[in-house]
């Protein structure tokens, strides 16, 4: 998002003419800049501020479910008067059960654990793809989107029906006499992995691709030419070169699977203890909006942390691109 | 409480049924009730009727309706909660009283049932009940033959004897995710009584519950009805109407797969899901008169022949198909049904301790 702002910054003041169409130039510029700002103000800061206002509230039996509701009815002072009874016992709460810390660490475990998966899968695939003749790329690249022309859900249903134990997956193996007995995968952490990996892979394999194909693939081959063996020139230049690539897909395949709820529901196991759970059975089954909106609230705490890190790691190589 | 496989709800949701009329007259209802719940037909005939113009919504969670009610401003004029969510969202202030003057048709329902649903909504002030059931047993007879040496399961024992629950281990053990439902047949199973919120009893119904966790595969609530229907787990706590739906699914399927079900012997918790209309329901007049044609004997009777549930209206019960009325699953006999209980709806301290136990049955943390 920084990068389109600062990329349209020179370019329409370079063309100013007189001062007048210069003013209104500056002023469309001006707009470009403030869009995305506007979008974040909107979409994410307004929402955050409401969930963030719930999580220090108490719940009520009433509508809505929690209590102070922050609204004019008794006048800007009523408002005002309402913010004396917020406060911070929802987080304290979270911190008295072993529940919530040990949910948050199985999630982080299963999405890091998927996203190395994800990315062993996937980059040999955005690899062949960057290499593969310009002319059949768009094609391969129609096949990575071409799932999403379907439910996830549907999806992520079709793979019970793979992996149960009389399933397609067990069934093809008994007849091929690789195994005598059915293996369990349906309702474990493996079907989990399976579930992840395959829902997210595309994430990967899209910036992975993006920047293996802008690649100059003429210093392999300088790097070859130098007497560099093909694996050696692959750790060397290929994937130093595709971080990047690298930092984008992980990211968007971590911070989404910290939270997800489906997979692990379906596929996984009951014993399967993950945030998106426990946020689910606060909401849902104790109808506690504040302890949920606190439960959310510190997940994306958990989460911004590797943002911060993406960001650090894209100014780097900015810098290096210099 | 009937829980539509996710599958279903993935593709029709959101499924909006507009009947058109020759009218150009504005009455409408905007009715929001369980996905695979009606006959399409009676809208037909309701819009025939009145000239009134059903927008018809479905969902397929209690959690989900609460939500939007809680919220306010939902839009809607009937919706159909579960009994137990019904009586909190009174005390939220969701409904209003319904215009008894209005339901001529009141007359018609079934005493037996209406005496139950007044625990949770004191007088029947602000619902009438649509359909109801049990939570019970659902079971592949053919598996359940081979691991137990009998086709018939008649008591809670079969699921909370650990012995028994073993044999059926691997065949596969399903139960509902839902702690309302199965801590209270825990509770009836052990001779407590099932209203119990003492944490001594609920710590009594987690160590019994404990003790077959090991041979449960899955706690789920709606997963239960494709699985039994194709025959890969062999027991399930389930609510009687998703299991009917399962023995369907299993006919049309013709593998061979056979469901039974079982209201236990002890007795097993009733659930009903009532008509209410919101408080800030656009159009009363004819929620009201929507909430009354519904009420019509030979009306109600077509909806259980379809859905295959049992009603709360007596009156219906000549014209309900024989087989469904005779069938005790369905509607049990007076005996069974002088067993049956309710649960009154958990303070929210109470649901707090019952939510924290689950957690620890299911996920062993």
């Amino acid at each position: 998002m920084t990068n389109i702002a600062a990329a349209a910054a020179p370019s329409t003041i370079a063309t100013a003419a007189t001062p007048l169409t210069r003013l209104a130039k500056g002023f469309v510029n001006r707009l470009v800049i403030i869009i995305p700002y506007l979008w974040l103000l909107f979409f994410f800061l307004v929402p955050f501020i409401i969930v963030f206002k719930i999580s220090l509230s108490q719940t009520a039996i009433a509508m809505p479910p929690y209590t102070p509701v922050l609204d004019f009815s008794d006048g800007v002072s009523g408002f005002f008067a309402g913010f004396r009874d917020l406060n911070f016992d929802n987080y304290t709460w979270l911190t008295q059960d072993a529940l919530y810390f040990n949910a948050y660490v199985t999630s982080l475990i299963i999405a890091g654990i998927s996203t190395i998966l994800t990315l062993i899968v996937g980059y040999p695939i955005a690899y062949g793809m960057a290499r593969a003749p310009a002319a059949i790329r768009p094609t391969l690249l129609m096949l990575v989107i071409l799932p999403f022309w379907t439910s996830f859900l549907i999806r992520v249903y079709a793979w019970i029906g793979i992996l149960k134990p009389e399933g397609l997956l067990n069934q093809v193996l008994l007849a091929t006499g690789l195994i005598s007995q059915p293996l369990v995968i349906l309702n474990t952490y493996t079907a989990i992995f399976i579930g992840i990996v395959y829902s997210y892979l595309p994430f990967m394999v899209l910036p992975l691709y993006s920047s293996l194909e802008k690649m100059d693939y003429s210093l392999v081959e300088a790097a070859q030419d130098l007497g560099c063996p093909q694996t050696s020139a692959f750790w060397k230049i290929t994937f130093p070169l595709s971080l990047p690539g690298v930092v984008a897909g992980c990211l968007l395949v971590f911070i989404p699977a910290v939270g997800e709820f489906v997979i692990p529901d379906l596929l996984g196991g009951s014993q399967t203890l993950m945030i998106g759970k426990t946020l689910w059975n606060e909401f849902f089954s104790n109808r506690d909006w504040p302890v949920s909106s606190a439960v959310a609230v510190i997940l994306l705490l958990v989460l911004t942390i590797p943002i911060m890190f993406f960001q650090q790691a894209q100014a780097k190589a900015q810098e290096q691109g210099k | 409480m009937i829980r539509k496989a996710l599958l279903l709800s993935a593709t029709s949701a959101f499924l909006t049924l507009f009947t058109i009329t020759g009218h150009a007259e504005d009455r409408v209802v905007n009715v929001y009730n369980w996905s695979d719940y009606i006959d399409s037909s009676i809208i037909d005939d309701f819009t025939k009727k009145t000239g009134i113009k059903v927008v018809y919504d479905t969902f397929d969670s209690n959690e989900i309706l609460e939500t939007k009610l809680l919220a306010g401003g939902s839009g809607y004029d009937v919706v159909v909660p579960s009994a137990n969510f019904l009586a909190r969202q009174i005390q939220a202030g969701v409904f209003q009283k319904l215009d008894k003057s209005k339901l001529p048709n009141i007359s018609n329902m079934w005493d037996v049932i209406s005496e139950r649903t007044a625990k949770y909504d004191p007088g029947n002030e602000y619902s009438v009940n649509y359909m109801w059931g049990t939570v019970g047993l659902g079971y592949n007879i053919k598996k359940v033959q081979a691991a137990l040496g009998t086709d018939k399961i008649d008591s809670w024992d079969t699921f909370f004897n650990p012995d028994k629950l073993a044999k059926l281990k691997d065949c596969g053990v399903y139960v509902l995710d839902s702690p309302a439902d199965v801590i209270p047949a825990a509770l009836k199973y052990l001779g407590l009584d099932p209203n119990s919120t003492s944490p001594d009893d609920i710590s009594k119904a987690e160590e019994a519950l404990l003790k077959v966790r090991p041979y449960i595969r899955k706690f789920h609530s709606s997963e239960y009805i494709n699985a039994l229907a194709n025959g890969d787990i062999c027991l399930a706590i389930g609510w009687s109407g998703d299991v009917f739906q399962a023995r369907n699914r299993a006919e049309e399927a013709k593998q061979g797969v056979e469901i039974g079900y079982s209201v236990p012997k002890e007795g097993a918790q009733m659930w009903f899901d009532q008509m209410a209309i919101p408080a800030d329901a656009p159009h009363v007049a004819d929620a009201l008169e929507f909430i009354n044609y519904m009420m019509t004997p030979e009306v109600i009777a077509k909806s259980s022949n379809y859905v295959l549930y049992a009603n709360g209206n007596k009156a219906s019960q000549q014209f309900v198909d024989k087989a469904i009325l005779e069938d005790p699953s369905v509607y049990p006999d007076e005996e069974t049904t002088k067993k049956l209980y309710t649960v009154a709806p958990y303070d929210p301290k109470t649901q707090r301790v019952i939510t924290r136990t689950w957690t620890k049955i299911v996920t062993g943390q």
